[in-house]
């Protein structure tokens, strides 16, 4: 397995960061595994990193008074977790391993401390989170539409 | 494809019928129950005389005394002696047809309408994408891709429903993937009900998907929005417009390009379509109220 250092600069989400961001990127990461079942995070909890999955699938989970509910799930080469960028930085929603897991974790608390001392840093990791949460809308917002459950098709 | 030309108000194939708007009696063979609300019917020709068609081609089936409804077909092209329909039952026909017993006489016109034309993939990789319902009229291709496997290089079957209950033909996707070499990656909308595999949209699958896209030949069938983000997110891979098809549905009644209920601006979708190439359907498909 390619260490963090190697891996980070191949990733799309992080392409065409200069090398000292990535180096201080990698700095502030490590490597995570779980197994199925175990739980990457949970909603109300303070949301201290954000992940990029190496390998395996995760359920991002609404809590119900029977059983969770799976809203989304991500898995090799995603990006999870934008609660870290949005105050109260809390986790919104549970996220639990569905097969075994590996992924890089990201000390948001490092992160966010460095971004308010460099906008710049701080504006281009927003463009890129936001271009992740427009594909998560957007997901949600068609799935919304029910298309598959109407008239349609 | 259909041709980009002028044309008459039906295509050759229509005019080599004797009529069109004269149904063939087929008999129910039988009826197997799919999902909740999804049935495939098996005809047979009353008169046992074959029925050619093509992969992509609908039929306008007819339940006497209740109505008629287009409807693509299911089976394998290299059987003429039968007829295959998925059927959702969404309306007074489509509860009819499912509901006909063995031996109940409907009635066939076509089929009509351009095929996917899936030899021409060959070569390459070749990316199917259905939506709900819209795996149906695939089969065909599939089944015809399959019989001919070796033709093709990396095959994939991007497929999004509504629930784990709602995916149809598991047996089917099973014997693809393990059988025949064809990557099978399935995602619903909504995950209850123990569901250990992927929740989201089917174009996050696309994103996803390992394929060369700019040979690629990539096939795409279910609800229009659902086809509209699908090719764009096909076309952002890099797969070329023409080799992008999608089978467009709207409202076919009469099936040889007289009746204009299936306008698509310049375009009678029963004739010209269903299957059409996203260099045409783009322009089309981006305008508001078409």
């Amino acid at each position: 397995m390619q260490t963090i250092e190697q891996y980070l600069p191949e990733h799309p989400f992080f392409h065409g960061l200069d090398a000292a961001t990535t180096d201080l990127l990698a700095g502030c990461a490590v490597n995570v595994h779980l197994r199925p079942g175990e739980f990457l995070f949970r909603e109300g909890e303070p949301a201290d990193h954000f992940y990029v999955l190496r390998s395996g699938r995760i359920a991002i989970e609404v809590r119900t008074p029977g059983r969770p509910i799976v809203l989304d799930t991500a898995e090799d080469g995603e990006v999870v977790g934008w609660s870290w960028i949005v105050p109260p930085y809390l986790w919104t929603f549970d996220g639990c391993a569905s097969t075994d897991l590996s992924a890089v974790a990201f000390d948001a608390v490092c992160l966010r401390a460095k971004c308010l001392t460099h906008p710049l840093l701080g504006y281009d990791l927003m463009m890129r989170f936001v271009q992740l949460m427009n594909k998560r809308v957007l997901s949600a917002r068609i799935r919304l539409l029910d298309l598959y459950g109407g008239g349609h098709g | 494809m259909g041709s980009p030309g002028p044309r008459g108000v039906a295509g050759p194939a229509t005019l080599a019928r004797p009529d069109p708007m004269l149904p063939r009696p087929f008999l129910v063979r039988r009826t197997r129950q799919d999902t909740r609300d999804t049935y495939t019917l098996q005809l047979e020709p009353a008169d046992g005389e074959p029925l050619s068609w093509a992969p992509g081609q609908f039929i306008m089936l007819h339940a006497f005394g209740v109505g008629e409804a287009p409807i693509s077909i299911t089976g394998d092209h290299t059987r003429t002696d039968r007829l295959e329909h998925t059927i959702r039952n969404v309306g007074s026909v489509t509860a009819a047809l499912i509901a006909a017993a063995p031996g109940t006489v409907l009635g066939v016109r076509g089929p009509f309408g351009t095929g996917w034309e899936v030899a021409t993939g060959q070569g390459a990789d070749v990316v199917f994408v259905a939506g709900g319902i819209g795996l149906a009229p695939l089969r065909p291709a599939i089944l015809e891709l399959i019989g001919r496997r070796a033709d093709y290089d990396r095959v994939l079957l991007l497929y999004g429903a509504r629930t784990p209950e709602d995916i149809l033909f598991g047996d089917d996707l099973r014997s693809w993937a393990e059988r025949h070499g064809i990557v099978v990656e399935v995602t619903v909308d909504n995950g209850q009900h123990a569901w250990r595999g992927r929740v989201g949209l089917v174009t996050q699958l696309i994103t996803m998907a390992g394929f060369d896209a700019v040979p690629a030949l990539a096939l795409v069938c279910g609800p229009e929005v659902m086809m509209r983000y699908a090719a764009q997110a096909l076309s952002g891979r890099g797969v070329q417009p023409e080799r992008l098809r999608l089978s467009m549905e709207r409202n076919m009644k009469c099936g040889v390009g007289l009746c204009g209920h299936c306008q698509l601006r310049e375009l009678f979708l029963c004739v010209d379509g269903p299957v059409l190439g996203y260099d045409r359907l783009a322009p089309l498909m981006a305008r508001a109220e078409l």
